[in-house]
């Protein structure tokens, strides 16, 4: 039986570099149609709220993909462990804490977790996508691609630390 | 109504301190204290960095574009936006009137969005504050602490908001960037399986609901704080129904005075402009919205729940009348000018939202089918609703090719800006004066804006863009401290 795997996806479409998230999730959830023997739930939103740990239950492994203002590479792949961060005093959580606030209130702990942050640099609303975030993407899909067809944490785990080499700034 | 401390007769001498951004509100803010020698307060401002580019975002863009495109101005409202853009764009095709099932649909969805709002609002940003204290144990003061010590409250918060979300989720299609509300009517019909889904659950909703409810009104009336903290007489503002009953889509203008007698009444809302003026002020880009007959100095005014409270004659559901009845009482029957009554009000609301959810999801007509009208065209279209956190304005313009051409919108926390900073100088004034200054004193003017539950957002929140930073100025103008918290949440403090 195939791991039970969400992807949550993040950003707004119309603020430059952040459309990355939703502009993945369009290309998983298209190549996702094809893709019968996988069992991939997807959630896209503007940012990551307290109710995004109730789309954690039942999942074996959990992937965050989002636009990154710090990745040194076209995209970044890194675990995510269940925080007390500071995001728990904002309307947007990290997921470390939505890993946390999943734990607490189910009494459990929550899926292996990972966070695909993908390179982006403008974010002003009205602006497209840049051009060099344009290259980030396509990068990182090859990477999203990778993740959803092998859904096993010791594989993902593997592609930690093997990602692109940074981008000078 | 004076505006003692928002300048300081000799700010160049005066000790300078930073709060930036404000937290657990949405967006960014930053509130800057000027003190003397001895810790006393001289001036108290909150700059709000309100993002002004909005309007021209829209413009130039086919009319029936803009209810997808503002739900993208903010990540916090979009259906509020998307709702009301739709409402506006029905002027221009002439649809005064809609079908009963749009019109239906169009306030579930928007009950759905005021009760997911004032869920997370209340349980996941307010609470910690009026459970455990304004100077509390930091650590302790947020979501973390609340599940530890009220596990099946904080349980309640997030399956309350979760329920509104699928209310807007079965009604658009989606979570978010759904495309329900059309010019004219609405775009997708409800199917019945969708409609018994929610009937499934709503008991429970309003059955914790009411429990929130009793919750708020008992840390209002037990606090010690509640008598005291940004109590000030204002004017208040909102919409309501023709006869005076609370109507948070449509309805007419009406304003009331710190006394509770009316300013102005049965404003028809496409008139706002003849009402309310923006005033400018050289310290923020914020405008600063008054009612045209007070004046700028003395018609300024709030929105939002507790202006809504002050303003209807009643609630149109039960349990939530028996609520507000309760609260004006606690008023000696009133106005309330409490500014953390805002919470107890909130959660009235939000009763009421649960109530008529419940009551619009056994109406025959939300399963109809007749979901759009149409009528003579206008160049000119005006929408207001009763958004979660106040009185939204959409105002646009179209050409004879149905681009826009003028857009102005006048979201709640403009409306609030001047009750914000005034909640911020009486609570400086009032805890803040010659003392100390802690993270807990802070906390208290935090409180106070928190109450309103602005928004400041800027709907972007990619990884490592919401720093928080916090500076301490002496009077001579040098940075002595300074801390900053990353994107992780770890704090990192150097002198400067």
């Amino acid at each position: 039986m195939p791991a039970r795997l969400v992807v949550f996806a993040c950003g707004n479409r119309s603020r430059g570099d952040d459309a990355l998230g939703p502009l993945l999730l369009d290309r998983a959830e298209t190549w996702l149609d094809g893709q019968t023997s996988l069992d991939v739930r997807t959630v896209g939103d503007f940012q990551l709220h307290i109710e995004h740990a109730l789309d954690l239950r039942g999942a074996d492994l959990a992937l965050f993909v989002d636009a990154d203002a710090d990745c040194p590479g076209s995209f970044r792949l890194r675990r995510a462990v269940a925080s007390r961060d500071a995001s728990y005093s904002t309307h947007a959580l990290s997921p470390e804490a939505v890993l946390s606030v999943c734990r607490d209130i189910t009494g459990g702990p929550p899926p292996p977790a990972f966070v695909l942050g993908v390179r982006g640099e403008v974010f002003d609303l009205g602006a497209p996508l840049s051009a060099a975030a344009a290259e980030h993407l396509e990068a990182a899909w090859g990477e999203l691609e990778s993740l959803l067809g092998d859904g096993r944490v010791e594989a993902w785990d593997r592609r930690i630390g093997a990602g692109p080499p940074p981008v000078a700034r | 109504m004076s505006r003692t401390l928002e300048t300081a007769t000799n700010p160049r001498t005066l000790r300078r301190v930073a709060i930036e951004p404000v937290t657990r509100v949405e967006g960014h803010g930053k509130v800057t204290l000027l003190l003397d020698e001895d810790n006393h307060v001289r001036q108290a401002r909150l700059h709000i960095v309100e993002f002004r580019g909005f309007e021209k975002f829209i413009q130039g863009r086919p009319y029936w574009e803009v209810p997808v495109i503002v739900q993208r101005l903010c990540g916090i409202c979009p259906v509020s936006h998307h709702l009301l853009a739709g409402k506006a764009m029905d002027m221009l095709v002439g649809a005064r009137q809609l079908t009963p099932t749009a019109e239906k649909l169009r306030r579930l969805l928007h009950s759905g969005q005021m009760l997911q709002s004032h869920a997370l609002h209340f349980f996941h940003l307010a609470s910690p504050d009026l459970l455990f204290g304004f100077d509390s144990d930091a650590e302790r003061r947020n979501l973390i602490g609340l599940i530890a010590a009220e596990p099946e409250l904080a349980l309640r918060g997030v399956l309350l908001r979760k329920f509104g979300q699928e209310v807007i989720r079965h009604i658009t299609g989606k979570r978010v960037h759904g495309k329900a509300v059309l010019p004219g009517g609405m775009n997708k019909e409800l199917t019945q399986s969708e409609r018994d889904e929610m009937r499934r659950g709503i008991g429970e909703i309003i059955a914790w609901s009411r429990d929130a409810v009793a919750l708020g009104r008992r840390l209002f009336e037990s606090s010690a704080h509640s008598a005291t903290f940004g109590v000030f007489p204002s004017n208040y503002l909102g919409l309501v129904a023709p006869d005076g009953e609370s109507d948070l889509y449509d309805g007419v203008l009406r304003a009331r005075d710190a006394t509770g007698a009316t300013i102005f009444d049965q404003v028809d809302y496409a008139r706002y402009n003849r009402v309310i003026h923006e005033e400018v002020k050289p310290w923020t880009y914020m405008k600063f919205p008054f009612i045209v007959s007070l004046g700028e100095d003395d018609g300024w005014y709030r929105v939002g729940p507790l202006a809504r409270m002050n303003i209807s004659d009643r609630l149109g559901t039960p349990l939530a009348e028996t609520e507000r009845q309760a609260f004006r009482a606690a008023a000696g029957g009133g106005m309330q000018h409490a500014t953390l009554a805002y919470h107890w009000a909130r959660l009235i609301e939000m009763l009421h939202a649960a109530e008529r959810i419940e009551r619009l999801l056994d109406d025959p007509d939300i399963l109809g089918t007749d979901l759009v009208t149409s009528g003579a065209r206008a160049l000119e279209g005006v929408g207001v609703l009763e958004a979660p956190r106040g009185t939204l304005f959409h105002h646009n313009k179209v050409d004879e090719n149905d681009l826009v051409v003028k857009a102005n919108l006048i979201v709640a926390t403009t409306h609030n800006n001047q009750a914000m900073n005034e909640s911020v100088r009486s609570v400086a004034a009032r805890y803040l004066d010659g003392k100390e200054l802690t993270e807990g004193l802070l906390n208290h003017i935090e409180v106070a804006i928190r109450a309103y539950d602005p928004c400041l957002s800027c709907a972007t929140h990619a990884l490592g863009r919401m720093p928080l930073l916090v500076e301490l100025v002496d009077a001579g103008g040098v940075v002595i401290d300074r801390l900053r918290r990353g994107s992780t949440g770890a704090c990192t403090s150097n002198a400067g």
